[in-house]
């Protein structure tokens, strides 16, 4: 690719300044606000940690996060990849199914909170279904503080229905990225489609897989619509708690706290989605 | 063999379509049939609740201040990242590598670490539980997305034609405006689409930083619990539609929205 190169280094940064200001703003100070005010308590600076992790709602938080992270990751991963190879399979309609598979992406996570609503409620689409075909004498509850484990299965289902697509879409951009002539020269040494899956195709999907993997991870740490709708606080969650404190109990401090154990989490999970993205650009460079 | 795509192609439709057309078809159902089980499907359709939510529960207002949220955002967005954007596409400079890594690396921080510590900014600049806070907030989470974006359209193909047009004599910034800028449109006009999904979907900062002026999930938030079934279902309708119309909009572009993080 053909770039400029200019004496007058100031330029890009001239352009560059904006947006970097305003992220430093809006994004940058405001992290430091967060902090500041997580450590700001009366029973010293880390007062607010002390209270939240001696709670039981925050370790729920915590083990809910990561449960529904490592129930929900490996199925949307292995759904998305069946998918994303199905779809580019290019046969008749393919382009329709595409659009399919991504329009969840359209929708907030309240919005899909309530469309499940519409399906698990006691006088949703689901026991309707199974009363009108006798399978079931009365509705089966799947929301209440004494339906917890079903209540993070309907959790669980709609973060694959809604989630899914965004995997999806990354999984197939790096499916379209490969070269043809690796299958072609496979197939011409006689692999049979299962090895060409395995030996050829995954292997040069892993950067990919390894993105959107990292990308997934991030949001299961922002899952908060979801979980907030359809189970309030029966099941805990860190982002819950964030609004549950600044909200209900108006104290910002907890709330901050919360906060920025997210924003650690982020920080690290994100320290290593950048390194993986770098190393490719130095492989790519070399 | 050739029976097993229709087969999936339907199976594959009916999850992912299934539940958004089943909840659009409760949000019409009359509310004396959400109790009687004896059917499944309605046996007459009724926009009295959508009707209700938008113009007795508030829900209008809502709407009307997630649409000024969503296109001050978008502006705001829009006018720091396009530059920004075109520098990284255009110009070869030291630190570039980091920019574009810190730009992928903010977009992936969710503005709850940010929402609860703007609300205390706020309230010395006069912003709190207005639709500019909230979008100056928006435009946050947007323009690391609108730089990313912008970056790989330009750096596309136009150099050439960019370069032509300076030897018949135009200035750099003549050849951007009268060049690259028309030819990136489409590509622009998807992100800012995307870009108003994203706002538009945007729950968390919302409720936070609005108390009075919310947008319409933070409405939503606050009162679907406490609202009967079937207006939990209108206020789903009312979320889903413009989004999904939207994204159909710019369907050829999703893949590269979302594989740039890839590259």
């Amino acid at each position: 690719m053909t770039q400029i190169h200019v004496k007058k280094q100031f330029i890009p940064w001239l352009l560059l300044a904006p947006s970097l200001i305003y992220l430093i703003v809006f994004m940058g100070l405001p992290i430091i606000g967060t902090a500041q005010l997580a450590f700001q308590s009366d029973e010293g600076w880390l007062g607010n940690f002390k209270m939240i992790t001696s709670t039981k709602d925050f370790q729920n938080a915590v083990l809910n996060t990561l449960l529904l992270a490592a129930i929900c990751i490996p199925i949307q991963l292995a759904l998305s990849i069946f998918l994303a190879i199905l779809v580019n399979k290019k046969f008749k309609g393919y382009q329709t199914l595409l659009y399919i598979i991504a329009s969840p992406l359209a929708l907030s996570d309240i919005t899909a909170a309530l469309i499940s609503y519409s399906i698990f409620a006691s006088n949703g689409y689901l026991n309707r279904i199974l009363l009108s075909i006798n399978w079931i004498e009365r509705p089966i509850y799947f929301f209440g503080y004494m339906f917890k484990s079903r209540e993070m299965l309907v959790i669980i289902i709609t973060e694959i229905w809604r989630a899914t697509p965004l995997v999806f879409v990354m999984i197939l951009a790096g499916l379209q990225s490969i070269n043809k002539e690796y299958l072609e020269a496979a197939e011409v040494f006689g692999f049979n489609s299962w090895q060409r899956l395995w030996k050829i195709t995954l292997p040069l999907l892993k950067p990919a897989i390894l993105s959107s993997l990292l990308i997934r991870t991030l949001f299961a740490f922002q899952l908060f619509g979801v979980v907030w709708l359809l189970a309030g606080r029966d099941i805990t969650v860190l982002t819950g708690e964030t609004y549950y404190w600044y909200v209900f109990m108006n104290n910002k401090n907890v709330a901050s706290a919360y906060a920025l154990i997210i924003a650690v989490l982020t920080f690290v999970v994100g320290w290593f989605y950048i390194r993986t993205i770098r190393s490719r650009y130095e492989e790519e460079g070399a | 063999m050739k029976i097993i795509y229709p087969l999936l192609f339907i199976l594959i439709a009916c999850f992912f379509l299934g539940p958004m057309f089943l909840a659009f078809v409760a949000s019409i159902t009359p509310a004396s049939e959400f109790y009687d089980y004896s059917h499944i499907f309605p046996s007459r359709l009724t926009f009295e609740h959508i009707n209700k939510l938008l113009f007795t529960l508030g829900g209008f207002r809502a709407l009307i201040v997630s649409i000024e949220v969503a296109l001050i955002s978008i502006g705001i967005s829009f006018a720091l990242g396009i530059p920004a954007g075109y520098a990284i596409a255009r110009y070869t400079f030291r630190g570039k590598d980091g920019v574009k890594l810190a730009m992928l690396f903010t977009r992936s921080l969710p503005l709850i670490v940010v929402a609860v510590s703007l609300v205390t900014v706020y309230m010395r600049l006069n912003l709190t539980d207005t639709a500019l806070g909230v979008a100056l907030a928006h435009a946050a989470m947007i323009l690391p997305f609108v730089v990313i974006f912008t970056s790989s359209i330009f750096s596309s193909t136009f150099i050439e034609y960019e370069e032509a047009g300076m030897v018949f004599g135009l200035t750099r910034f003549g050849a951007f405006l009268r060049i690259s800028l028309p030819l990136a449109l489409p590509g622009l006009a998807a992100s800012a689409i995307y870009g108003f999904i994203m706002s538009w979907n945007e729950t968390f900062a919302a409720s936070i930083l609005s108390i009075q002026n919310r947008t319409l999930p933070a409405h939503i938030l606050a009162t679907a619990m406490a609202s009967p079934d079937y207006f939990k279902y209108a206020m789903a309708t009312v979320m889903a539609i413009p989004a999904l119309i939207f994204i159909f909009i710019i369907r050829k572009y999703l893949i590269s929205i979302w594989g740039i993080s890839l590259k």
